[in-house]
């Protein structure tokens, strides 16, 4: 359905070029649940917003992103709209990024079915109100009718995953919608999430960088680091036998709750200076498990893992 | 070491006034705290956003004002109105913040920084002893010296929280309060940022107060777990036995959202539902009443009692009652 | 562990060798200069304000006449003879009252100079502080400059320097004090805004922790922190008070004759523009124009290089 091959993002800055993302390829089912893990810096987010065609202007971008055949970042600013309005949806951290705080939440739900689909004021609103029904907002009827500074943080993410269900979309991008979110809100926002996925068929795109999260609701995995993938597989396999030094180490180094003898292994240094385009591993400077041809030659992603080290060898 | 009792904070807000004569309206932040702390102890207060948890630490540390309750520090009782009591709690005590970045001055070098707290801790030493010292401790948290003149921006988030770690230890105080400090962090570096608190503990007989809303880093550093909830004090219990088997059914709806990164294990998350009630208004009873799944009618009208049960510390009146029933009944996960 | 780290940093060889290895980093302000170097029209325009002041200063020594000496023998022919010669002199001809016009535009380059350098930046200097301690402190204070702020805006300036002026007088040096006066409100609002916005940064609260004193806390930590503003401030603020002076000495409130200022000169310009004396416009304006254009692009180079949002 969507298929990104060979997408690569630089960014135009003062201090010279960003390189956000390097050769990245991949591709969603439909009905699927994938997630893209990855820390700050590793263009988790700017994959997202290339998607959506809504890089900041300084990008530079290469490759293809092909949506049913059409290549996304060939399309026109009309095309893009109609696509980002019917047919992929897309969830952000900060729910009053997306929201229109002078606007009350069924004018903002139902406007983008009227613009584009030429549907009714009254076929808008029960749209609207299967829609508030769907994210479990109670009394939808009388809420349609307020403001979103009158919500919970909760709650506001719950209408802006309404808004991206109002046209049905076959893929919805969530970047990081539990991020700045409680625990007890973000269960209930994850669980929310899969209940859509399950109920209407649509394909999910989760962006994060909690592997919690992860574990508790993708099908599939992506591990960013520096802009290039390191390993993808399916989630029972990823956290099981993770097959990459970097997802070994983030694994690793997440406490969790349940394992009482936890000790966290660190993963040493910092994150990848992103100015020069990798020519080497980028996480081979803070790998435990680095040899030298590490260090100067780039692992191509084979088998789910870029990396230049048997998996046995590794510690 | 140190101990705080029945810590209460207010604050005044002039927005809801309807003229500009009327009376301000006061938010009850925190209400009624109370923990002690050992010396290489580490207790961890937990809660969603807006529990006053923040909150009650800067009290502590003087930096907002508290409305009522006493806080003891090496057996002295501080003063918050007494210059040489609070510079004698400044000494004592320091601080760590949860946004790296902002936490340093952008327009002073870090070894500025991290000198700094010395010249007003160790006026007596001499201006290069404090540099030596503060080079030091640099290179303890793990910045290489050499670096020492450069600016905050030049390094990274968690490197950031490593001088602003040497910064609030180079004077060697005994409690470090941290709040919220690896919240701003990636996963791999904010492993890095709690390893290096756990050994600084270690080496300096540190005692830690540690604040954050992610549990699972909680219940790793800390030997006690505090959980607040509406600015009260909802459960207090070895971290160990709070994450086994909570008591308060705040902190067992708290503790079943906590997301496992296990494939294998299902989370069953709690559903909170009703809302929160105003921290301007607060109500009479248990300020989870208006969301409990176990509320009772009593709970609506009076204060439960912190009731001690296995070694939990928990304000609940269930435990009055029934407490083993309760246990097997409310087991998870 | 720490017993050693306290033997190893009481031994002088250790501050010694970390001295030797420091790496000197690129400060702020010098990646600003760098900044301000690379944009060509900005340091061209210091070059032109320097030429413009050193003008103001050494002019009068290429002068054949002083700013009020009346020349007796172009005096009733101004028309005729009064224009720019270099056989009498007068480098830019006359004024209507037949008084050497270079020699007067070296005087009112220096007058307008002067009230711009020194009103400019000490009225922004009140302004900053002003602005710095009601964003610190917030509640009543901060309500009372506001008020006082708000009100001030509402009072035209003209009418203050009529006031003023019929009471102390027309000197140079009250000219600067009643711009002072009027323009205590410049920057106030930015530095209020910016100080507002930075109190609440953690460095702040990091600084409280050590019992810094809120003095101590503005000057040190905020203060090199709102510089950047203010730097900026200042560079549009002196070409606004140039021009304020020029317009109440074209009004006739401004500096007492003989002295005069580029404002004055202009008005005078203009007054006889129709009898055809044009140079008697043109050299002051050509000053005026010259001395905008170049504070205006200082301005914005030092916005460029200061802003960090353009980063």
């Amino acid at each position: 359905m969507l298929s990104v091959e060979n997408l690569h993002i630089r960014f135009r800055t003062g201090d010279g070029m960003v390189h956000a993302v390097n050769d990245v390829s991949f591709s969603v089912d439909t009905s699927s649940r994938m997630a893209v893990v990855g820390e700050s810096g590793s263009g988790k987010s700017q994959i997202a917003l290339a998607v959506m065609g809504l890089l900041a202007k300084n990008a530079e971008v290469d490759g293809r992103i092909l949506w049913n055949g059409q290549d996304l970042l060939a399309a026109s600013p009309r095309e893009m709209n109609r696509i980002r309005a019917q047919e992929i949806g897309i969830i952000f951290q900060d729910p009053m990024s997306s929201l229109n705080p002078y606007m009350t939440i069924e004018r903002q739900l139902t406007e983008i079915v009227e613009h584009h689909e030429g549907m009714s004021r009254r076929d808008a609103r029960a749209r609207a109100l299967e829609v508030m029904d769907a994210v479990r907002i109670p009394d939808a009827k009388t809420r349609l009718r307020a403001y979103p500074h009158e919500f919970s943080g909760g709650m506001r993410q719950r209408i802006v995953i309404a808004m991206a269900l109002m046209c049905r979309p076959s893929l919805i991008l969530a970047d990081e919608p539990t991020t700045a979110l409680d625990v007890t809100v973000q269960a209930q926002i994850m669980q929310l999430l899969q209940d859509v996925q399950s109920d209407l068929g649509t394909s999910v795109v989760l962006i994060t960088h909690d592997l919690g999260v992860v574990a508790g609701f993708c099908e599939d995995v992506l591990v960013l680091y520096g802009g290039r993938i390191m390993e993808t597989a399916r989630t029972d396999t990823l956290f099981d036998r993770p097959s990459h030094p970097y997802t070994r180490g983030l694994l690793r180094a997440v406490p969790n709750i349940e394992d009482p003898s936890d000790t966290l292994i660190a993963i040493p240094g910092s994150p990848p200076n992103q100015h020069r385009f990798p020519q080497a591993c980028p996480f081979a400077p803070r790998c435990t498990d680095a040899v030298d041809t590490c260090r100067e030659t780039l692992p191509q992603l084979r088998d789910g893992r870029a990396c230049l080290r048997p998996i046995e060898e590794l510690t | 070491m140190l101990a705080v009792q029945n810590a209460h904070v207010e604050f005044r807000v002039a927005q809801t006034k309807k003229w500009p004569w009327s009376p301000a309206g006061v938010v009850h932040a925190v209400n009624g705290v109370s923990f002690d702390l050992e010396p290489g102890q580490t207790i961890g207060i937990v809660g969603e956003s807006g529990c006053g948890k923040s909150t009650l630490i800067r009290s502590v540390a003087g930096l907002t004002p508290l409305a009522s309750g006493t806080v003891t520090l090496d057996g002295e009782r501080v003063q918050y109105d007494n210059r040489a009591s609070m510079q004698r709690l400044r000494a004592t005590m320091q601080m760590i913040f949860q946004d790296p970045i902002a936490s340093l001055n952008p327009r002073m070098t870090i070894r500025e920084i991290v000198t700094e707290p010395l010249s007003f801790f160790r006026p007596e030493m001499h201006i290069d002893k404090r540099k030596a010292a503060a080079l030091a401790m640099l290179e303890r948290v793990g910045i290489p010296p050499a670096q020492a003149n450069r600016f905050p921006h030049e390094f990274s988030g968690g490197q950031c929280q490593r001088i602003g770690i040497a910064r609030s230890l180079v004077a060697e105080p005994k409690v470090l309060l941290c709040d919220e400090p690896v919240s701003a962090l990636d996963v791999s570096v904010q492993a890095q940022v709690v390893n290096l608190l756990k050994e600084l503990q270690r080496e300096m007989g540190l005692a830690l107060v540690f604040v954050a809303h992610d549990l699972g880093v909680v219940r790793h550093i800390s030997d006690e777990v505090l959980v607040m909830y509406m600015g009260a004090q909802m459960e207090r219990a070895p971290a160990a036995d709070l994450v086994r088997a909570p008591k308060h059914p705040y902190a067992q709806a708290l503790l079943s959202a906590v997301p496992i990164p296990d494939p294998t294990v299902r989370i069953a998350p709690q559903m909170l539902e009703g809302d929160l009630p105003s921290p301007m208004e607060l109500p009479p009873g248990c300020l989870f009443a208006s969301r409990c799944p176990h509320a009772m009618t009593k709970c609506a009208n009076a204060k439960p009692p912190m009731l001690h049960r296995d070694g939990h510390e928990a304000a609940c009146f269930l435990l009055e009652d029934t407490p083993e029933e309760l246990d097997a009944s409310l087991e998870h996960h | 562990m720490i017993g050693a780290v306290k033997r190893r940093l009481n031994s002088a060889a250790f501050a010694d060798e970390r001295a030797g290895e420091m790496v000197a980093s690129r400060s702020f302000w010098a990646d600003a200069g760098r900044r301000f170097l690379r944009n060509r029209m900005a340091v061209f325009s210091v070059g032109m304000l320097s030429v413009l002041i050193l003008f103001a200063i050494v002019g009068n020594l290429f002068s054949r006449w002083s700013f009020e000496e009346i020349d007796w023998n172009v005096l009733g022919r101004i028309k005729e003879d009064g224009g720019p010669s270099l056989e009498n002199g007068h480098w830019f001809g006359v004024d209507e009252l037949g008084r050497d016009l270079y020699a007067r535009v070296v005087q009112g380059t220096r007058t307008s100079l002067l009230v711009g350098f020194i009103a400019g930046p000490v009225s922004v200097l009140l302004g900053a502080t002003l602005g710095a301690l009601a964003g610190y402190y917030g509640g009543r204070f901060d309500r009372t400059v506001l008020g006082a702020y708000t009100i001030w805006l509402a009072i035209p300036y003209i009418i203050f320097f009529v006031v003023w002026q019929a009471f102390f007088g027309r000197s140079m040096s009250q000219m600067i004090l009643v711009i002072i006066l009027v323009n205590w409100t410049a920057g106030l609002l930015l530095v209020r805004g910016q100080v507002m916005m930075l109190k609440n940064r953690e460095f702040v609260d990091a600084a409280r922790m050590l019992g810094m004193s809120d003095f101590a806390i503005i000057f040190r930590h905020l203060a090199p922190n709102v510089l950047w503003v203010v730097v900026i401030y200042t560079s549009l603020v002196i070409p606004e008070v140039i021009m304020m002076e020029s317009l109440v000495s074209f009004l006739g409130v401004g500096i007492q004759e003989p002295n005069t200022s580029l404002g004055a000169l202009l008005s005078e310009g203009a007054s006889t523009m129709t009898f055809g004396t044009l140079w008697q416009l043109g050299f002051p304006a050509a000053v005026f124009v010259l001395a905008q254009v170049s504070l205006f692009y200082i301005g914005d180079g030092l916005r460029d290089a200061l802003d960090p949002k353009e980063r």
